[in-house]
């Protein structure tokens, strides 16, 4: 019972804090929300609304390939936006592409924030070596673009397992390489406000009455730093489903046989002189649109959190 | 002051130290070296003359020891796809990339800070609104779609622009430059727009938020104040204090520019050291990647012991919280 009224309490005070008056205060937020639960919802749902099933070979028709689409004289109505050069149909292509996509940005922004979150805490309540050291990797890591990362474990990871394991693999690869690419705006941030929270009245409390010191991080302090850490994790999502589609459209992402929307992309691009256009214009439409709305929803999120803003 | 910069030097050879480590890692334990170089017929005793000869039996401190004393003067070994001395590949390929990284900040600088600073000085114009647009649009297009988009309408459509490569390249010693031809130069305003896309929207988003918070301080309203015209407020007192951060990000996105490259690169076939690293990745060529890692490597440190030691010659506010935080 009584966490039933705790969760009712925190709900009440959700709709009737700023953070949702200002989310209902800005169209263009309330648009973005709407556009990525769509999005989600028809990744989701991708098997139950897709017209074709693309990643099936059997029902793929090498007749129907480069099919342009449906409002085009030689389109045809089972094709909506058309096909790529083997007879996928793109429509149903994107749908299954930008569950790939989003399952692949997900998992590693958790995996980014897991890793931040955690070396963030105790570098800022240990401190002393094991914070120096921790910072120092951080700073060395963060000077390099995370795209570079991305392809360098990537690439090693392409070395060492042979093609077909490579392919079986290639999501959870990804996902390795763009968490540990991303974690140090997670532990930076964590960090700083570990140090601010970490003298505060109720953490000496909790110090004083005995709790070990695991509790006291992940208990006690990390409620309270986690603000920041929810707008950098909406940012870290676009930034994630970025990385993952520019590895694939550079061919050491997800491979053709299951493509994610980067991958479709590059598929599109070697057709683009003959005029198939289709193949990546719509992939890539719907790779901008999830990312803006993203984006949006991450950039309201850090103004309606930060009171200086107001 | 000195000693910051020492122990600046010591840290980037600590992090140079590191990433040779690293690519001495790949170079020796991903892959084998000796059955990258033969052919499928050498024997096992060959195979074993050939480990003794190229001391791969040796210690693994002899060898690293060996690798770093090579690198250091400039022998990276023999790329094995192309069988071709690596320090070769990368002197023909730095120029592309370089000009064309150059080009690209240029571009975003030029076009980026008077963005910004129109912004940030009228927040509620039409113009500014479009400018908003515009760079939530830049940040949220990935840089090779709008590469694609490019191509699709400057080349394939108009057929205005040529959609790969280089164009024709001058020979000056040993740098090629597609400066100064009409067909370099043609060729590269596609890439060159693509590249910079990206690092205009961050100086422009920067440099407007910098703005519009040094507008709101003090001085600026005691400048106002003292009856100085908005041009001299605007841009002698507010935009001079944005410009720390701007140069600091600025120097640090020139490391970027270049491995963003790798993604331009590869939609416009430019043939840089960016394409070559792919490539390099995609047939497993360890040497070539190795060597790119540290070479980037090299420029990201200089370029950060640049920007660091220049940020504490900007603001004195950073050494007397440093003191501060010592004391």
């Amino acid at each position: 019972m009584k966490s039933v009224t705790r969760i009712q309490d925190s709900l009440h005070r959700f709709f009737d804090g700023d953070i949702w008056y200002s989310f209902k205060k800005s169209k263009v937020t309330v648009v973005a929300a709407c556009v990525t639960a769509v999005f989600m919802l028809a990744a989701f749902a991708a098997p139950l609304i897709a017209p074709h099933t693309p990643f099936d070979p059997g029902t793929i028709d090498l007749m129907d390939a480069s099919t342009p689409p449906a409002w085009f004289e030689d389109g045809t109505t089972k094709f909506l936006l058309g096909t790529d050069d083997q007879g996928r149909d793109i429509f149903s292509t994107i749908l299954y592409g930008s569950r790939i996509s989003i399952f692949v940005g997900f998992a590693s922004m958790l995996l980014a924030m897991i890793i931040g979150i955690t070396l963030g805490l105790v570098s800022g309540y240990i401190g002393g070596a094991v914070e120096a050291s921790i910072m120092r990797i951080a700073d060395v890591q963060i000077s390099f673009p995370a795209i570079l990362i991305a392809l360098l474990i990537n690439g090693v990871a392409q070395t060492l397992l042979p093609g077909e394991r490579h392919d079986e693999l290639a999501v959870w690869v990804l996902i390795l390489a763009i968490g540990v690419s991303n974690w140090v705006h997670f532990a930076r941030t964590v960090r700083g406000s570990t140090l601010v929270e970490k003298n505060k009245e109720y953490v000496q409390a909790a110090r004083v009455i005995g709790r070990r010191r695991a509790t006291i991080m992940f208990r006690h302090i990390l409620p309270n730093v986690m603000g920041p850490v929810l707008v950098i994790a909406t940012i870290g999502l676009a930034i994630a489903i970025l990385t993952e589609a520019t590895l694939s459209f550079l061919g050491v992402g997800i491979p053709p046989t299951k493509p994610s929307l980067g991958t479709l992309i590059r598929i599109g691009q070697d057709f683009l002189f003959a005029g198939e256009w289709w193949i990546v214009i719509f992939p890539g439409i719907a790779l901008a649109v999830l990312i803006l709305a993203v984006n949006l929803l991450g950039d309201w999120l850090r103004d309606a959190l930060n009171p200086k803003l107001r | 002051m000195i000693a910051l910069i020492i122990r600046r030097i010591f840290q980037s050879f600590i992090v140079m130290l590191t990433v040779a480590l690293v690519a001495f890692t790949l170079f020796r334990y991903v892959g084998d070296p000796v059955s990258q170089m033969v052919g499928q017929e050498t024997s096992i005793a060959d195979m074993e003359r050939m480990r003794e000869e190229l001391g791969l039996n040796d210690p693994v401190i002899v060898q690293f020891a060996r690798f770093a004393w090579n690198t250091l003067q400039g022998k990276f070994g023999i790329s094995y796809r192309l069988g071709r001395p690596v320090n070769e590949l990368f002197v023909e390929r730095l120029p592309a990339t370089l000009e064309l990284s150059l080009i690209a900040a240029l571009f975003s600088l030029v076009v980026g800070i008077p963005m910004g600073v129109y912004t940030g000085l009228y927040p509620d114009r039409v113009l500014s609104k479009v400018f908003q647009a515009v760079s939530l649009i830049g940040i949220s297009l990935p840089t090779f779609l709008i590469g694609i988009l490019l191509i699709l309408f400057f080349g394939v459509l108009l057929g205005w622009l040529p959609t790969f490569g280089r164009g024709e390249v001058v020979q000056i010693g040993w740098w090629s430059t597609g400066l100064l031809t009409v067909s370099g130069l043609k060729a590269i305003i596609m890439p060159a727009f693509t590249l910079g896309m990206f690092q205009l929207t961050l100086i422009m988003r920067l440099i407007r938020s910098e703005m519009m918070e040094v507008l709101r301080t003090d001085y600026i309203k005691f400048a106002r104040a003292r009856g100085l015209t908005n041009r001299a407020v605007n841009f002698g007192h507010a935009l001079k204090n944005t410009l720390v951060p701007v140069i600091t990000i600025t120097g640090l996105q020139i490391g970027s520019i270049i491995a963003f490259a790798i993604i331009t690169e590869t939609v416009f076939q430019w043939p840089g050291m960016g394409l070559l690293f792919l490539q390099a990745i995609q047939f497993a060529d360890i040497p070539v990647m190795s060597t790119y890692l540290i070479l980037i490597a090299f420029f990201f440190v200089v370029i950060n012991l640049i920007v660091d030691i220049l940020y504490h010659v900007v603001d004195p506010r950073l050494r007397f919280d440093k003191a501060v935080a010592a004391g």
